[in-house]
């Protein structure tokens, strides 16, 4: 039982992160239905530009509430500039290209920031410095730390201000009608690169918290790590309906519980043949199975009116 | 006689290689409802795409007010005055009656006058304010018809484009909704509209211009129009 209560804690903590990266997918495809698979290389950069500063700025000697802050801020600011650069230099000039130019070029740019991650940043492994102090708390035989507490609730709070934004401002308003009808939301006096542009910025600001929070919660990156975690944010939105936001909350939560559950059950499923390292299947099982039985996604809306 | 709203001079269009349109002129004066009518593929609808700059002409000029307007982004039209109703409604099907009609005063920020203007169109459309919270996906097409219209006025335009707003409505509906347009024309609004059905057109406006395979090929009064034995045989299915 406390194993499968410790898995629960584990997986929504690793699903919170799955979910903020998951936007940035969803939003990006519900717009312009681009799969921008440099996503998960923006995340990255966010979390090494954070380390980067952080460790600049206690080395200077500010307190770590305030390093980690300003190292949350330039971290966001980076990945915000570095997502709308991404369209205007990279998808922009492919906007009426047929549809595997651009998700050709994704590719391409995820590749391209890789190597300049590790140019400036080296192979190595780097350490995180940690920004919340570590304490743990027991409940009901399972364990959990600030730092996990941190990520839920930060997590929650950026999504929340996600929907309010898309759901209760007029830019919102403009990006829903912009994903529904691209020409009349024109028509209307929309500038659809304007908005476009948002989602890019928008869905890499959350990005780069999520990348914050990567670096807390496992206290290590490195230049490829985006690539994993890319991977199962896109699997995340597509198991809750790309384009669909709640869809994407609901799906990294999802992927995050399943993984993690697998992880703390695989051992005793196999006779312990395999072992929790084999984690990785279980999102590309779900991606699979999702692809096969509902490509739609959980919260996916019928094909059919997305004219 | 007042300075024309609109003068467009040899406009054309061309539509996946063919011309569609080639070398149309016609104007629109201020207060004026004007007919285009013409066959299905007579080049009305890519006349009206080029007014309102979903598509470029390949020639000639679009004068608005005195202004080209040939190389305006589409997204500046509706700042400009400009409100197209589209083929096929183009409502946005997953947001709300109340979010359509905002979304027509998008480049608006004065919200008090967008308030009184939002029940102006609630009160030309009473069927919109009894399900202003519903998506407007789940309406039957005459209602969209409606939302759609109503959504261009939210603009306070000073010239409407109407393509074909009886397009696939039951004959109730039609009547209905050309009701509004004429109480909107007559309120004083300039409006351009592309129809099929020529008999119902030509009874709404008040000038008529006759398409014809990417040209005008006759233009007079509506009235004349309606009696004249050509369009009689041709459109009037006499």
């Amino acid at each position: 039982m406390d194993i499968f209560l410790q898995q629960i804690i584990n997986g929504l903590v690793q699903g919170s992160i799955y979910a903020m990266v998951a936007l940035g997918y969803t939003m990006v495809y519900g717009i312009m239905g681009l799969i921008n698979f440099a996503h998960g290389e923006v995340v990255m950069i966010g979390t090494l530009v954070a380390i980067t500063v952080v460790t600049f700025l206690l080395k200077l000697g500010l307190p770590v509430w305030l390093a980690g802050g300003l190292g949350i801020v330039a971290a966001t600011a980076a990945c915000m500039l570095l997502g709308w650069s991404l369209e205007r230099v990279a998808y922009r000039p492919l906007r009426n290209a047929p549809r595997l130019t651009p998700l050709i070029t994704a590719i391409g740019m995820s590749i391209v920031l890789q190597n300049l991650a590790m140019m400036i940043w080296g192979r190595n492994y780097m350490t995180f410095p940690p920004l919340v102090e570590k304490t743990q708390f027991e409940v009901g035989g399972a364990a959990f730390t600030s730092v996990q507490i941190m990520i839920v609730l930060v997590s929650a709070i950026s999504m929340g201000g996600l929907l309010f934004l898309v759901y209760r401002t007029k830019l919102g308003m403009a990006m829903r009608a912009t994903a529904q009808n691209p020409s009349v939301a024109g028509l209307m006096g929309v500038n659809a690169n304007r908005v476009i542009s948002s989602a890019f910025v928008i869905g890499s600001a959350l990005g780069a918290v999520a990348g914050v929070m990567v670096g807390t919660y496992y206290e290590i990156a490195h230049y490829q790590m985006g690539f994993m975690l890319g991977l199962k944010a896109f699997t995340a939105a597509v198991l809750g309906g790309i384009g669909n936001l709640a869809g994407a909350m609901a799906g990294g939560v999802l992927l995050g519980l399943i993984e993690a559950l697998g992880a703390g059950y695989i051992g005793d499923l196999t006779g312990g043949f395999l072992g929790s390292h084999y984690q990785d299947i279980f999102a590309f099982v779900v991606l699979i199975f999702v692809l096969m039985f509902r490509p739609s996604g959980l919260f996916g809306e019928k094909t059919g009116d997305r004219a | 006689m007042n300075e024309p709203l609109l003068i467009v001079e040899g406009l054309r269009v061309t539509y996946g290689g063919i011309q569609a349109v080639r070398g149309i002129t016609f104007h629109i004066n201020p207060g004026e409802m004007v007919a285009l009518i013409g066959a299905n593929g007579a080049g009305k609808t890519s006349t009206l795409r080029a007014l309102s700059r979903m598509l470029d002409a390949a020639g000639g000029s679009i004068r608005y007010q005195g202004k080209e307007i040939n190389k305006l982004p589409p997204h500046h039209l509706v700042r400009e005055g400009i409100a197209l109703v589209p083929e096929g409604r183009g409502v946005f099907p997953r947001l709300t009656i109340t979010e359509n009609l905002s979304m027509g005063a998008f480049t608006r920020n004065d919200k008090a006058v967008i308030e009184s203007d939002l029940e102006h169109v609630f009160g030309l459309f009473p069927r919109l304010k009894e399900r202003e919270k519903q998506l407007a996906g789940t309406l039957s097409g005459g209602e969209q018809q409606m939302l759609a219209i109503g959504r261009a006025l939210m603009s306070r335009p000073k010239l409407l484009l109407l393509d074909e707003p009886s397009m696939g409505l039951a004959p109730i509906m039609v009547q209905k909704i050309f009701e509004v347009i004429r109480t909107v024309a007559s309120e004083g609004m300039t409006i351009l509209l592309i129809e099929q059905n020529a008999k119902l057109a030509l009874e709404t406006s008040q000038r008529g211009y006759v398409m014809e395979s990417g040209e005008i090929t006759l233009t007079d009064d509506a009235a004349a129009l309606l009696h004249n034995p050509k369009v009689r045989e041709a459109y009037l299915g006499e």
